[in-house]
């Protein structure tokens, strides 16, 4: 990542964060604030280590993101094949299309009485949830992705004879791969925000539930700390995984400048 | 006789009503034959293409290929279009080899013939490249070489050379001409620009617009290789520049001549999926 980021750019982040830090640990130790309402940042460092140490931390990471990974895993396969049928065949879209246009507007958290009422108390679940998540999001990404296909394509595929389901496979979702890949990133948010919901509002390990078990003892330190492995999470899978498959596949298909 | 264009018409009906691209066109092509069709914008000269291609039906009329009647897509009648269209998530190689994968060729037989017309086209260490690396001439070679590959009975050029400069242009007629002559493949090639069309072409065949008919065909008997500064071919220009004159002024001001251009665009075949 160094090369993408002059120096110069490098250097004023860190001195904005370390300023940040040092403002906020003055801010605490100045007794404005209780400790269980304004944590300092060493309490915070000391209640990660310790996190990490005993394992907690560890597990919870664990838990959390196995039930993302499946969850997602899921919600792709079913989100590219569903994409790919409402985009070229019209019953299809008026039909189905419509009914996945009204369901995306649910936030995806909503679908969790449904899902506890339908799987009880258990992994089900919240699995459930993640992938309502991601599912609409990659559907709708993967059909636009195909109704998008430069037509351009297709005439020089029919042409050295591509036809049927080898249109589809070899040209058409080739050809949708960058909108799908950007339906997947927003699909994975989605997903991501609907499990850390899921997790706060039932008891059941993972981050969700360490973070309202910091509220619940009253450990602000364990609040904010969980807060920080959330984003740190957030922002590896989304710069380090996502945003450079993205880049290159646009570039690749001679999307960029 | 390798294309033999019978009667071929076509009509687009709209909205707005009905326009007649092309009207009775007939037309016999020899196996061999280079022919240019020649005509101002709108003519109709890109839709008697796509329906030699399969990709469009004509109204009235039919095209036979080696005596069979056309129906819809094949690897036998091949087109090029202005824009090179290979598939970027493919490399060169692999864009090649397409055609050949469509139509059953074994994969030790696609590697050998993929390479041999990537030969030809002189972009033999260009294999492992993505398209996105590739100018604009040489993706048009690549297109040139993908559409050879498949070994077809009729090539369809539909202005490739179009969107390139006029160096890039010069240097790929004479690349052309060369691949031409070593595989004698029946080409059709559609053009408006007049010295293309004479540098390149056996027969030229003159259309006018609305509705597009065939005006006059001209035989080019110049020596080859050919060259677009040589006095015989400007001389030859000449002469069919003043045929096309007044066609080149109608088009220019007619609506219609655009509409039909972006109809053409948009034909990607009929076949059902």
């Amino acid at each position: 990542m160094i090369t993408h980021i002059s120096q110069n750019t490098l250097t004023h982040k860190l001195i904005f964060f370390a300023t940040l830090i040092a403002i906020w640990q003055i801010a605490a130790s100045s007794g404005l604030w209780a400790e269980y309402i304004f944590p300092s940042p060493l309490s915070v460092a000391q209640t990660l280590a310790r996190g990490f140490q005993n394992g907690t931390f560890v597990v919870g990471i664990a838990t959390s993101l196995r039930r993302l990974l499946i969850g997602f895993g899921i919600s792709v396969v079913i989100g590219i094949v569903s994409g790919l049928a409402l985009g070229r065949v019209k019953l299809l879209d008026e039909t189905f299309g419509a009914l996945v246009l009204g369901l995306q507007t649910l936030p995806s958290i909503c679908w969790l009485p449904l899902a506890l009422l339908w799987f009880g108390l258990g992994e089900m679940a919240i699995l459930f949830v993640v992938v309502m998540g991601a599912l609409l999001a990659i559907t709708t990404a993967t059909e636009a992705g195909v109704k998008n296909t430069p037509p351009l394509y297709l005439r020089a595929a029919r042409n050295l004879g591509a036809r049927g389901w080898k249109l589809y496979a070899l040209v058409i979702f080739p050809a949708a791969l960058p909108e799908i890949i950007t339906g997947m990133k927003l699909g994975w948010s989605f997903a991501w925000r609907s499990l850390m919901a899921a997790e706060l509002l039932y008891v059941s390990l993972g981050l969700g539930h360490l973070l309202m078990m910091g509220r619940e003892l009253n450990d602000m330190s364990q609040v904010v700390a969980v807060m920080l492995v959330i984003i740190a999470i957030g922002l590896l899978v989304d710069r380090l995984i996502f945003a450079p498959i993205e880049t290159r596949v646009r570039a690749r298909w001679g999307l960029t400048g | 006789m390798k294309l033999e264009i019978r009667d071929v018409s076509k009509i687009f009906r709209s909205k707005t009503g009905t326009l007649t691209a092309l009207d009775s066109i007939n037309l016999d092509v020899r196996e061999g034959e280079f022919v240019c069709l020649l005509g101002p914008s709108g003519c109709g000269k890109s839709t008697l293409l796509n329906i030699i291609a399969g990709l469009d039906k004509p109204t009235r009329g039919e095209v036979r290929v080696d005596g069979k009647i056309v129906t819809r897509t094949g690897p036998d009648r091949v087109m090029i279009f202005q824009s090179a269209a290979l598939f970027p998530w493919l490399n060169v190689f692999d864009n090649v080899k397409f055609g050949l994968n469509m139509i059953g060729v074994p994969k030790p037989e696609r590697q050998i013939i993929a390479r041999k017309y990537l030969r030809m086209v002189h972009l033999a260490e260009f294999e492992q490249a993505s398209v996105h690396e590739l100018s604009g001439g040489m993706q048009q070679r690549v297109a040139l070489a993908r559409a050879l590959a498949t070994d077809p009975a009729v090539l369809l050029m539909d202005e490739p050379f179009g969107a390139l400069d006029a160096q890039t242009r010069d240097l790929l007629h004479d690349e052309l001409q060369t691949i031409w002559s070593a595989t004698r493949k029946t080409i059709l090639f559609v053009t408006h620009n007049v010295r293309e069309a004479v540098v390149l072409g056996d027969r030229v065949v003159v259309f006018s617009a609305r509705p597009g008919r065939i005006k006059q065909i001209f035989t080019i008997d110049l020596p080859r290789p050919r060259q677009i500064e040589s006095y015989a071919v400007v001389d030859c220009a000449r002469e069919i520049m003043a045929v096309l004159k007044d066609d080149v002024l109608a088009s220019a001001r007619d609506a219609d001549a655009r509409l039909l251009q972006t109809l053409e665009a948009q034909m990607v075949g009929d076949d059902v999926l």
